[in-house]
């Protein structure tokens, strides 16, 4: 009954989609390593100048510094080439963000399986919707787009745009509806159609706005009316460009409403996307997408490996090619 | 935003205020610290470099070891230093006037044009900042997107335009950016418009295509203002990012948004040591209305847990309706203060904004914010409260007198609390009454603590000007 989207066939372009969006973020951590270690002694200045790096990929320091310590009990004092410390470092990393390296899996009997996008104002939300559906459409799944940003100007012709590209049926409710109410209206719909998956879309919000945060839990409770299973999958959107306080993004949207998975958008930037190794780390919550550009197709599954090697410069290789 | 930051500082000083002298162990002690909060405010490290090295220097010297309270001049230092990396002056409070912030010199039509990534705000602002011009500088805008690319992006601004009573120029189709801004140059020029924002497409600064793009716009429009906005919870790429915009497209000024979020907001310490550029904006809100020019001492202040008194009083003068507020304090002082009265106050306070973020304006509450965490003080324990006096009948509310055992259980039931609750609301609503008496007896001078008042919030605030109790 579960169709998962890791099964599906990794089209040609998404490796080298992903890694030449990423090369811009590691193209200066890189560089910056290579410069540190020609062949060097791995010595405390060295092990100094390399936590700068990470904490400059936004890996926060918490992060930078456990990376930099396992390295040094490894291989303090001794020659290391840049080549070497890259690909140990892609492998702590990849230790680190294996676990959650998941694929959303969705479950064609609940007709429909209810994501509800979340996350705070200019994160991608709406952009990363269309680009999912593309994508579950692609394989087979039917889909149905809920408008739930009623607040900001054009945001539902926004959604709708998308939803005429990609063939996909849009509700939506004029702006300053009651976002709520349009949930419950839209899950019916999906239901009485027979989707298989029904997306949400809502307002962005900062976590730290009592009443918006207030107003997303009612979403859910109002979905829960429906389907007291529903949502079953929350996505919270967070912008590689974010910095630290991603972690308070998602600390307070897992509380508010359950988040269960994240997508992390914008990696083609020269933003390092650090962050998502420090917070799957913290969190333990499932990656489930990447967007590594503006177009539908530049958004895939999160793979920890080739992300981690991508993020240090060094080639994906067999297992990330799979 | 800057909460952390200052909770970490205020531990960092805690002990530094403890000791009579300042030793170099002790400097380069609190130094590391202030090295580790900055990052983690995402504060770019070049800069927190930099930083750290010019209060060093100063903290190294003989004024904090020759002074009597040394950790107050480390202090002192930190935050002067902070105040001038943000672009401002530390002996000037008060150095924002009261136009828009924004250079608007030249001969009319001048344009101002707005970049930076996708997402970090830029359309809002724009509308933003058509609303401030208008209303501060008394200028007649008209506003043109030049965004192409993003679906639906310039009915977004065309809608914000209604919304804010600005001219937008009509879209045709398929025309190009360049073409566009020509096209709202030689409109504004004819229809004798004033100021022209130039709205633009995302574009990342790696992305040499659009930022050819944006260079080309540059040299159609040639603004007086290229403004790049950026998102107060930007992190480490800020540097990187500011740095292009500037070297590509040529900046000369940030517009920060998202300041009313909790971001630690160091990006802004960072993008302006970059560029140089001062950061002229801030967005504070979802509402057209709230942006303020950027008061580099006050975010300073945030920092380091001096509290954002100037925002909190602003914001109060904002929201707080005059007329009641002295409708009521006519009553209060003849010693009338119904149930209804307090409702009306719940709401003003409600509208001020999440209770929990005023308090983090306030002065020295950054620590104690920790404590308040677990009791519970937030909007809901107001919307409660709220609750209960609606659920009583008018006759009610006004004379409270009538509230037998029975009628509490009832009211009780309705606003979904107990007998207790309903009790406790009405001891304070008592006590608050007994209060304005006393305090109109002495002639609504001088007016202090408000033992019953809920959240003792009313008393913790700096005075209003016509609050409703002045």
């Amino acid at each position: 009954m579960t169709e998962m989207l890791s099964e599906q066939k990794q089209s040609l372009g998404w490796l080298a989609r992903m890694r030449k969006g990423l090369s811009r973020s590691s193209a200066k951590l890189t560089g910056g390593i290579t410069d540190l270690f020609t062949k060097r002694k791995l010595d405390d200045d060295a092990l100094e100048e390399l936590e700068e790096l990470l904490i400059r990929s936004d890996l926060g320091v918490t992060t930078a510094t456990k990376l930099t310590q396992s390295l040094a009990n490894s291989r303090f004092n001794q020659e290391v080439s840049s080549e070497e410390i890259r690909g140990a470092l892609a492998d702590d990393m990849a230790t680190i963000l294996e676990p959650v390296a998941q694929t959303i899996s969705i479950y064609q009997a609940y007709k429909p399986h209810v994501i509800l996008v979340c996350g705070v104002n200019g994160s991608g939300k709406t952009t990363t919707i269309a680009k999912m559906a593309g994508l579950f459409k692609h394989v087979g799944f039917k889909v149905v787009l809920a408008a739930g940003d009623t607040f900001r100007a054009a945001a539902v012709e926004q959604l709708q745009i998308w939803g005429e590209r990609i063939d996909c049926p849009v509700i939506s409710r004029p702006i300053g509806s009651d976002a709520a109410g349009l949930a419950y209206d839209a899950l019916e719909k999906a239901r009485a159609e027979r989707a298989d998956i029904l997306l949400i879309d809502t307002a962005g919000r900062l976590q730290n706005k009592t009443d918006l945060m207030a107003e997303l839990q009612k979403i859910v409770r109002v979905l829960k009316k429906v389907d007291e299973n529903a949502p079953h999958d929350c996505l919270l959107v967070l912008d590689a460009t974010v910095g630290q306080n991603a972690h308070n993004q998602v600390e307070v949207f897992r509380e508010m409403v359950n988040v269960t998975g994240l997508a992390v958008t914008k990696l083609d930037g020269s933003a390092k996307g650090g962050v998502v190794v420090a917070l799957a780390e913290k969190f333990d919550l499932p990656v489930h997408f990447i967007g590594v550009g503006e177009s539908m197709e530049d958004m895939r599954a999160f793979d920890a490996r080739a992300f981690a090697r991508s993020l240090m410069g060094l080639e994906v290789g067999e297992r990330g090619e799979k | 935003m800057f909460d952390s930051l200052t909770g970490r500082l205020g531990e960092i000083f805690d002990g530094l205020k403890k000791r009579g002298a300042l030793s170099e162990t002790d400097v380069t002690e609190a130094l590391r610290e202030v090295r580790i909060a900055l990052l983690e405010a995402d504060v770019a490290l070049p800069v927190v470099k930099d930083f750290i090295a010019g209060v060093r220097d100063r903290a190294l010297g003989q004024e904090v070891l020759r002074s009597v309270t040394p950790g107050q001049m480390v202090i002192k230092i930190v935050h002067d230093h902070l105040v001038e990396t943000l672009g401002g002056d530390p002996q000037d409070e008060k150095e924002i006037g009261k136009d828009s912030g924004v250079d608007l010199g030249g001969n009319p039509p001048v344009a101002v044009l707005v970049v930076g990534l996708q997402g970090s705000g830029k359309t809002t602002s724009c509308a933003k900042l058509a609303n401030l011009i208008k209303k501060r500088e008394k200028k007649k805008v008209l506003m043109a997107s030049l965004d192409i690319y993003r679906p639906a992006a310039q009915q977004q601004l065309a809608i914000l335009g209604q919304q804010s009573d600005t001219a937008v120029l009509p879209v045709v189709q398929d025309e190009q950016p360049a073409a566009i801004a020509k096209r709202a140059m030689e409109t504004g020029r004819r229809e004798g418009y004033d100021v022209i924002i130039l709205d633009t497409a995302g574009r990342l600064h790696v992305d040499e295509t659009m930022m050819a793009e944006a260079a080309a716009v540059k040299e159609v429009a040639h603004p007086v203002e290229t403004l790049l906005v950026a998102d107060a919870m930007t992190g480490q790429d800020a540097v990187t990012l500011a740095d292009s915009f500037h070297q590509q497209v040529g900046l000369t000024g940030i517009v920060l948004t998202r300041v009313d979020g909790d971001a630690r907001g160091g990006a802004a310490l960072s993008m302006r040591a970059v560029t140089g550029k001062p950061i002229k904006l801030m967005g504070v809100g979802e509402k057209l209305d709230e942006m303020e020019p950027f008061q580099a001492s006050r975010v300073a202040g945030r920092i380091l847990g001096m509290g954002d008194v100037v925002g909190l009083v602003e914001r109060a003068a904002d929201v707080l309706d005059q007329e009641k507020a002295e409708k009521l304090a006519r009553k209060m002082s003849k010693g009338e203060f119904s149930l209804e009265d307090m409702l009306d106050q719940f709401k003003q306070i409600r509208k001020m904004g999440d209770v929990k973020g005023l308090l983090g304006m306030l002065p020295g509450v950054g620590k104690i914010k920790q404590q308040l965490e677990g009791a519970n003080i937030d909007n809901s324990m107001l919307a409660k409260q709220e609750a209960i006096i609606l659920s009583m009948t008018l006759a009610e509310r006004r004379n409270p007198k009538l509230l037998n055992g029975s009628r509490r259980r009832r009211i009780a039931t309705g606003s979904g609390s107990t007998v207790q609750d309903v009790n406790r609301l009405l001891k304070q609503h008592r006590q608050m009454g007994t209060m304005m008496k006393k305090m109109g007896k002495m002639g609504r001078k001088g007016m202090m603590p408000g033992r019953g008042l809920p959240p003792e919030l009313l008393s913790q605030m700096p005075p209003m000007k016509q609050g409703p109790f002045g």
